[in-house]
């Protein structure tokens, strides 16, 4: 079993607790995990992308190579096309469809979604609204998280039980959120 | 044993805390900064008082390391690889010193310049040193050669470069812990004359750093940290050193390369491990993070008659920062890829934060200069230097920490006057101080802006030795008291911190003007964990 996954998002996104939940419920299932994150300039609005790999047999590279990530997990439109070139052809792109718009020259919305569209296999929804439904926009990347779900090869229980550990020093209230916004990106995901 | 899931720059930090570290010193740079982070943070190192600390610059870290060595506990210093630089004073004499406690200094180079002004090398100033130096692989590896790494500097008594770059440092992975280490207790050096450079014992000690030399190769040889794989195919002989050892073997699904493989991890290079691979291959392809430093040791300036691949004949890219596929480019194989990134995909450059304090600064600045026009501000490094980017275009330099006062004096001194310095509040402590001295003993007519922001904020915001201190600091360097201007950069000020500014320009001496206002990020980090204590109260 081997999944190559690309984690993109603009800083503050949440992009680094998706890949620490995925990495911490590989990790409980007995399986070797590499993860590769960009630190520094990303807290200032810049670009921020994870590489994650999950594997039954141990990891060489940290880096996926180009050509062979199986899925780009995105919680921004336009950042999930940037990673294009290392999604392989048959790949996933599971992306939140609102932009993050904090430069001047983004490119027209439609044209974005467009190119994602072109692809055999994506998986699009608004997150942020999806997540502020549910009353917190914060969990818009367990949304994602949730859709993504459908691709990973990791039980769903484990990913549920991720999420308990990483938010349960904060409370029995954010664990449940963030776990109704998993189950909500994961049902939505089917439609 | 449960599988602990850690940074790179983490698992030298466990690491050290299970070999019996009693002190780290650090000062932050991406990518370095987690290892100090991560001491500060474990309960572990807190039980056992092994001392964290942030220094006001690298080279009080590797000094200070220094002495907890002298004193026979085992130490480390942490920087990123431009730190080595500041640090390379001590860093080089402690090898002729030597060492009493075991002594490691972590440096992590930046291959492709993610967050710095250049992609030097680190194991030019090991080899420079005469040190012995670890590269590990992986993070697994990373824990493991801490461990060898103090027994290694206990065991020859010198200090130990360690050498990691941006990926490890920052790539995460399941790491098995060894047995921990009780610290070493206090202890005198043996010979008290060792630790005084005069030229006489210098000379001596000298004598003993080259002796060891052949030892510590046969070292590289033998502790089997640097591994020969044979393979039947003698066509080519790889050689790979740290994390580039991954590369190749990413390349390789089933993990058995058909060629002969020498991977290096431990320097001084094992030279009869080199003249093994080298003598039955036909051709040699060198794999490294970094500069060819191998490649260009190994091809000598003379033609030997040996094929030698890598980054000096273009197989490999000369700069920047490798990865599986320009390694499978390297090895013949073809370089697969994705679609291309569609056109319409822009650039998302990283900006100031949303009320960021320095935006406020540089338009009071700009609005200042802009009677005299542009070319005349010398900054610095820090999240300040983004304003070199669009909209606020205020500055013309950043070279290194503390460089924007002592070229704005240089400037002045060449007649371009007005001449303005901008320096955040950590870079002026940690080398800005000598040069304002520099510049008060010339009478120099600059204008330095101190940003003082109460943090270290470019990597992550840390705690800034400067705070609370930078006026005392000014006024004990000679800046006149009436030239010391406090101002707070709000928009509502704006107008005021105009005129200070112009006045100060104006002034045919120092001055410094300190605009005063905590980073956006630590304030509300401050302010939430303000309100999780209340809550818990
Ligand atoms: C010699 C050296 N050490 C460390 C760094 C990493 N570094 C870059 S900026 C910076 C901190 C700047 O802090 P400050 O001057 O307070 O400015 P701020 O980022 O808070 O605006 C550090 C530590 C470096 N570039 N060079
Ligand atoms: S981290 Fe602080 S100092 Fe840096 S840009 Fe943001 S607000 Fe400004």
């Amino acid at each position: 079993m081997k999944n190559d996954i690309i984690i993109a998002g603009v800083g503050g996104q949440g992009i680094l607790s998706i890949a620490a939940i995925i990495a911490t419920a590989a990790v409980n299932n007995n399986l070797y995990i590499k993860q590769s994150e960009v630190h520094g300039m990303s807290q200032r609005g810049g670009e921020v992308q994870s590489h994650l790999r999950i594997s039954s047999s141990p990891i060489a590279s940290d880096l996926i190579p180009t050509g062979a990530a199986d899925m780009i997990i995105s919680l921004e439109p336009m950042e999930a096309l940037r990673y294009i070139p290392w999604l392989k052809p048959d790949g996933w792109i599971i992306t939140n469809t609102e932009p993050f718009l904090n430069i001047p020259n983004y490119p027209p919305i439609e044209d974005v979604l467009a190119e994602i569209k072109k692809r055999p296999h994506h998986i699009m929804m608004n997150a942020d609204e999806v997540a502020r439904e549910l009353g917190s926009e914060k969990a818009a990347n367990m949304v994602i998280l949730g859709a993504a779900t459908r691709c990973l090869d990791i039980p769903y229980e484990e990913i549920e039980k991720a999420i308990r550990n990483f938010f349960g020093r904060k409370g029995e209230e954010i664990v449940k959120m963030n776990l109704s916004a998993l189950a909500k990106g994961r049902e939505m995901a089917l439609l | 044993m449960q599988k602990l899931v850690l940074l790179g720059d983490e698992a030298i930090g466990q690491a050290a805390i299970d070999a019996g570290l009693s002190a780290i010193y650090a000062y932050p740079g991406t990518p370095s900064t987690e290892i100090n982070e991560y001491v500060m943070a474990s309960k572990e190192a807190k039980e056992g008082r092994i001392i964290a600390s942030w220094t006001v610059n690298e080279k009080t870290a590797v000094e200070s390391a220094l002495g907890m060595s002298y004193s026979g506990k085992r130490s480390m210093a942490c920087m990123k690889h431009v730190g080595l630089n500041v640090a390379a004073d001590p860093f080089i004499n402690s090898a002729i010193t030597g060492v009493n406690g075991g002594m490691i200094v972590v440096s992590a180079d930046d291959p492709s310049m993610h967050s710095s002004q250049n992609e030097q090398d680190s194991r030019f100033y090991g080899n420079f040193a005469m040190l012995p130096i670890l590269e590990p692989s992986n993070q697994q590896e990373a824990y493991d050669m801490i461990h060898y790494g103090f027994d290694l500097s206990e065991k020859f008594h010198v200090p130990v470069l360690f050498r990691i770059t941006t990926r490890l440092a920052h790539s995460r992975s399941g790491i098995e812990r060894k047995a921990v280490r009780t610290q070493n207790p206090i202890s005198l050096p043996e010979n008290l004359k060792q630790f005084i450079l005069l030229p006489a014992i210098a000379r001596k000690r000298y004598q003993v750093l080259l002796s060891i030399q052949d030892a510590l190769e046969e070292e590289s040889e033998n502790s089997g940290n640097n591994v020969y794989i044979d393979g039947s195919d003698k066509s080519l002989g790889i050689i790979t050193t740290g994390l580039a050892y991954n590369y190749l073997m990413e390349n390789f699904p089933d993990r058995t390369v058909p060629h002969p493989v020498l991977k290096i991890t431990q320097y001084p290079l094992p030279r009869k491990m080199l003249q093994k691979i080298v003598s039955e291959c036909k051709e040699i392809l060198v794999i490294e993070e970094g500069m060819p430093v191998v490649e260009e040791t190994l091809k000598g300036i003379l033609d030997h008659g040996i094929k030698i691949k890598g980054r000096l004949d273009g197989s490999l890219p000369r700069s920047g920062e490798l990865n599986p596929n320009l390694v499978a480019v390297a090895l013949g194989k073809p370089m697969i890829k994705g679609d291309d990134v569609p056109s319409l995909i822009v650039g998302r450059p990283p900006s100031l934060c949303e009320g960021c304090p320095h935006t406020d600064s540089y338009f009071a600045l700009n609005e200042a200069m802009a009677e005299y026009g542009k070319g005349r501000v010398f900054s610095d490094i820090g999240c300040y230097t983004l304003a070199a980017l669009p909209p606020l275009e205020a500055i013309n330099s950043c070279v290194d920490m503390g460089a924007s006062i002592p070229m704005a004096r240089g400037a002045a001194d060449a007649g371009l006057l007005p001449a303005v310095a901008v320096i955040g509040d950590s870079t002026f402590t940690h080398s800005g101080m000598t040069g304002l001295l520099d510049a008060v003993i010339a009478n120099s007519p600059i204008t330095v802006m101190i940003l003082d922001n109460s943090t270290t904020g470019m990597t992550g915001g840390q705690p800034s030795a400067a705070t609370g201190r930078l006026k005392q600091i000014c006024l004990g360097l000679g800046v006149e008291e009436n030239h010391i201007r406090i101002l707070k950069p709000l928009r509502k000020q704006h107008t005021e911190n105009v005129r200070a500014i112009k006045e100060e320009l104006s002034y045919q001496g120092v001055s410094v003007i300190i605009p005063t206002r905590e980073c956006i990020q630590t304030l509300n980090r401050r302010m939430r964990e303000k309100f999780k204590n209340k809550k818990t109260e």
